[in-house]
């Protein structure tokens, strides 16, 4: 663990308030937040485990369970929600036959995370895997694009 | 090189861009454009300008607005006008270049509109547009005009004169030009701007932050998000203003996460002014010092607020404290701070470039200037609009938007996101400004503007708004942590068809209950939909408590689906495609739904040929249909045209 953080967390040792930035760098680093990431970054802010890990738990950006390789955010936002993103989400999920409960398949291939608002509501519904934006989704159209991942 | 040499040559080369004797092509790439497929047009264009041999210019800029003609590419022909092109896709980049670059034929079809002076026969102006003609776009200005990663741009359209002029003049002077020009806060409380730069410069301390809240969370709202890919600098420079008015050397920007390409940009813009001398020690030779830190968000709503963002900056859970000590004078760090919204920074560099007097004559009486709001859901042109408070509610909807699609009807204009409300047709006349909103019910918010038609289920929609601020609530005082939970409960059971009589009046009283004694912003207007939709629709409360129907068929629990019996032709196409095998029956035989396997997905309906329209989706009402499948009565209508 060290190793892979040592260098690159090295930069914020003594800053004021940077706790959410190197969580996020490990979080970049790792592809989530393992317990020896939260011990490490408390050694190295000078704090406690528990503070690290309650800060890390307020925020809804930290994943602390093994992510898949590809994620699937879908939008559950006020426009996408009025232009059926519940339905996309039920495609989805169905499609990658995840688990109730579940976010990420047992393969690790995908992670599904649902988003409040990507600011593309014009393009209601959306989806966003990895770095591309997929708009005015309709649930055989998000099957597809994952089927073809 | 000082600010006018700086100016001069950024002034040369936007002439140079402007005049140039080779074919210049915009395409418009923020986040929307790219989501709408701008960068295969962009690739698709390079390669037919190559093979072609054409030489053109080619420039990325931000968003002007119209997210339903996305993808959007502007071309302009040497001494020629620029030609707006809507909906382009990589087939139609590449007849455009043909038809137009190499044949001289604009292709009127394809264009929505032209820019400049002089017209182009059968392509209309793009201002004189319906969706352009009510608007007033001051702080979107520069929006889809100018390359976003290039401050020379922004410069060489007077940009930074509004900090230069600032520097001329005394803080307190640039103070009574923000107080003048009646400058309101755009993040949704609407405070007087300069009395709020006033208060924190009469602090006491020398340590002191300036902070732009750049943490859109509104689902619903992309304003910022636009305003920071298309024209940052214009933020920035608002920025550098308040900084010098206030008397702070150190500045953050706060944005969320979820706006990659955005903090992509504003990094971009933060080095080049660096670059350019205006950012960081002795700022264009002056005595002033300033610099600006970007942090990025982690995913929660509640940082939105002024306090509970400010903890979050410092490192810790992002939970709001009690106000006072209000954060002008005890803020980040315990010190005085200022933070303004997105929306605010850019109107403040607009205003000192223009000047105040030039500012307050746009708008109402109480409300001056323009504000930026996002259009979105159930209007024809979605999209990034820019208007004079005290604007008619109509001419948003019907002017801009073009009204309802798919030929449905207006019923309701969701605002201000999750802390506002909802008002109904009956009030489009209503003006939008801070005041008149307010009154009935609802605030102006960020900008978030939802249009509803009448398939949209209001009580649903305040159970989605309430699930989401309930979702979000830090969980710090009690009326917000609880009052929200308990609301969220009855309102899920009034959409489940299992709410009770007495349940409108206990979500009334709740509702005062969590909104006058929550901690902050987010519980005290937490109520505003539940409180609005039980004010203008309350008819749809009583019909789902008490007849067990949604009127708009949208909560799933309260519908159903039935295959008539006199329509269907036995086509097994909804068979086919039901995916929970629901539906039994065969060729020739009147299909069936087994009404408990049915998940009310509403496949059958969208599947079923129009032609037949055998599907029908009702709420409260039961129809006669065969237990099984049984031989089909109907004349056989696909066989008989054969």
């Amino acid at each position: 663990m060290q190793e892979k953080l040592g260098q690159v967390l090295a930069a914020y040792r003594g800053q004021k308030g940077a706790t959410i930035p190197v969580l996020q760098k490990a979080q970049e680093v790792l592809g989530f937040l393992p317990e020896e990431a939260i011990a490490e970054v408390a050694t190295l802010l000078g704090m406690s485990k528990n503070e690290v890990y309650g800060v890390a738990t307020f925020y809804a950006q930290f994943r602390f369970e093994k992510q898949g390789d590809h994620t699937v955010k879908c939008c559950q936002g006020t426009a996408c929600y009025v232009q059926g993103g519940r339905r996309i989400l039920d495609a989805v999920e169905d499609e990658l036959k995840l688990a109730p409960g579940k976010t990420t398949t047992p393969d690790y291939k995908f992670s599904v995370e649902t988003v409040a608002c990507f600011g593309a509501c014009a393009l209601a519904p959306v989806m966003v895997v990895d770095n591309t934006v997929y708009s005015k989704l309709t649930p055989a159209k998000a099957r597809e694009i994952l089927s073809k991942i | 090189m000082s600010f006018d040499e700086i100016r001069q040559q950024a002034k040369l080369e936007w002439g140079a861009l402007r005049y140039s004797d080779k074919p210049h092509i915009y395409v418009g790439t923020a986040t929307c454009g790219q989501a709408a497929g701008a960068t295969a047009v962009i690739e698709a264009m390079k390669k037919e300008l190559a093979r072609l041999g054409i030489e053109a210019l080619i420039t990325e800029v931000g968003c002007v607005g119209l997210c339903y003609a996305e993808p959007i590419v502007d071309i302009v022909k040497p001494g020629g006008l620029r030609i707006s092109y809507g909906s382009v896709t990589p087939e139609i980049i590449t007849q455009l270049i043909t038809d137009y670059l190499v044949n001289d034929n604009p292709r009127p079809d394809l264009a929505l509109g032209t820019i400049g002076e002089g017209t182009i026969p059968g392509i209309p102006k793009f201002l004189e547009l319906p969706v352009m003609k009510p608007q007033v776009r001051l702080a979107l200005r520069n929006c889809g005009n100018i390359d976003p990663t290039d401050i020379k741009q922004y410069i060489a359209n007077d940009g930074y004169t509004g900090f230069t002029k600032a520097l001329q003049m005394t803080p307190e002077a640039v103070i009574e030009e923000m107080k003048k020009s009646g400058l309101r806060g755009r993040g949704g409380a609407g405070f007087p701007t300069g009395q709020k730069w006033q208060f924190c410069r009469s602090a006491k301390g020398t340590e002191k932050y300036l902070i732009c809240n750049a943490d859109e969370g509104d689902p619903g709202a992309f304003m910022n998000r636009s305003q920071l890919e298309s024209d940052p600098h214009s933020v920035l420079e608002g920025m550098l203003i308040g900084a010098y008015a206030i008397g702070t050397t150190h500045g953050y920007i706060y944005c969320r996460a979820e706006y990659p390409l955005a903090i992509q940009r504003l990094e971009t813009a933060l080095k080049q002014m660096r670059e350019c001398g205006l950012l960081g020690e002795k700022i264009l030779g002056s005595n002033f010092s300033f610099d600006i830190e970007i942090k990025e968000g982690a995913g929660a709503f509640v940082c939105g607020e002024e306090t509970a963002l400010m903890v979050s900056i410092e490192g810790k859970r992002g939970m709001p404290r009690s106000r006072p000590p209000f954060p002008a004078n005890s803020g980040l760090w315990g010190k005085p701070s200022n933070i303004n919204n997105v929306g605010t920074w850019a109107d403040a560099a607009t205003v000192m470039q223009r000047g105040s007097d030039w500012y307050a004559k746009f708008g109402s009486e109480k409300s001056k200037g323009t504000k930026t709001f996002s259009l979105a859901g159930k209007v024809v042109r979605t999209g990034l609009i820019e208007v004079p408070l005290g604007i008619p509610l109509k001419d948003i909807i019907f002017g801009i938007g073009g009204g309802i699609s798919d030929n449905k009807t207006f019923k309701a204009v969701l605002t201000g996101g999750p802390s506002g409300g909802c008002l109904p047709a009956s009030l489009q006349d209503l003006p939008v400004d801070y005041e008149s909103l307010a009154r009935a019910g609802s605030i102006i918010g960020s900008g978030g503007m939802l249009v509803a038609d009448e398939t949209t289920c209001m009580v649903d929609m305040a159970r989605f708004f309430l699930s989401f601020v309930q979702n979000e609530s830090c969980g710090k005082c009690v009326p917000c942590r609880v009052g929200t939970r308990q609301m969220l409960t009855i309102l899920e059971r009034i959409t489940k068809g299992k709410g009770e009589p007495a349940d409108i009046q206990t979500l009334e009283q709740l509702a005062k209950l969590v909104a006058s004694t929550s901690l902050c912003g987010l519980g005290q207007t937490a109520p505003n939909p539940t409180l609005t939709t039980l004010r203008y629709f309350r008819d749809e409360y009583e019909a789902h408590i008490n007849e067990k129907r949604c009127p708009a068929l949208a909560c799933k629990e309260l519908i159903n689906y039935y295959i008539l019996p006199d329509k269907c032709e036995g086509c097994q196409i909804c068979f086919r495609n039901c995916p929970v095998q629901a539906i039994s029956g065969d060729r020739r035989m009147v299909h069936v739904i087994d009404q408990e396997k049915c998940t009310k997905c509403g496949t059958c309906l969208s599947v079923c040929p129009e032609r037949f329209g055998a599907v029908v989706k009702v709420s409260g009402q039961k129809i006669e249909v065969p237990e099984k499948p049984i031989p089909v009565t109907v004349k056989p209508r696909a066989a008989a045209k054969t």
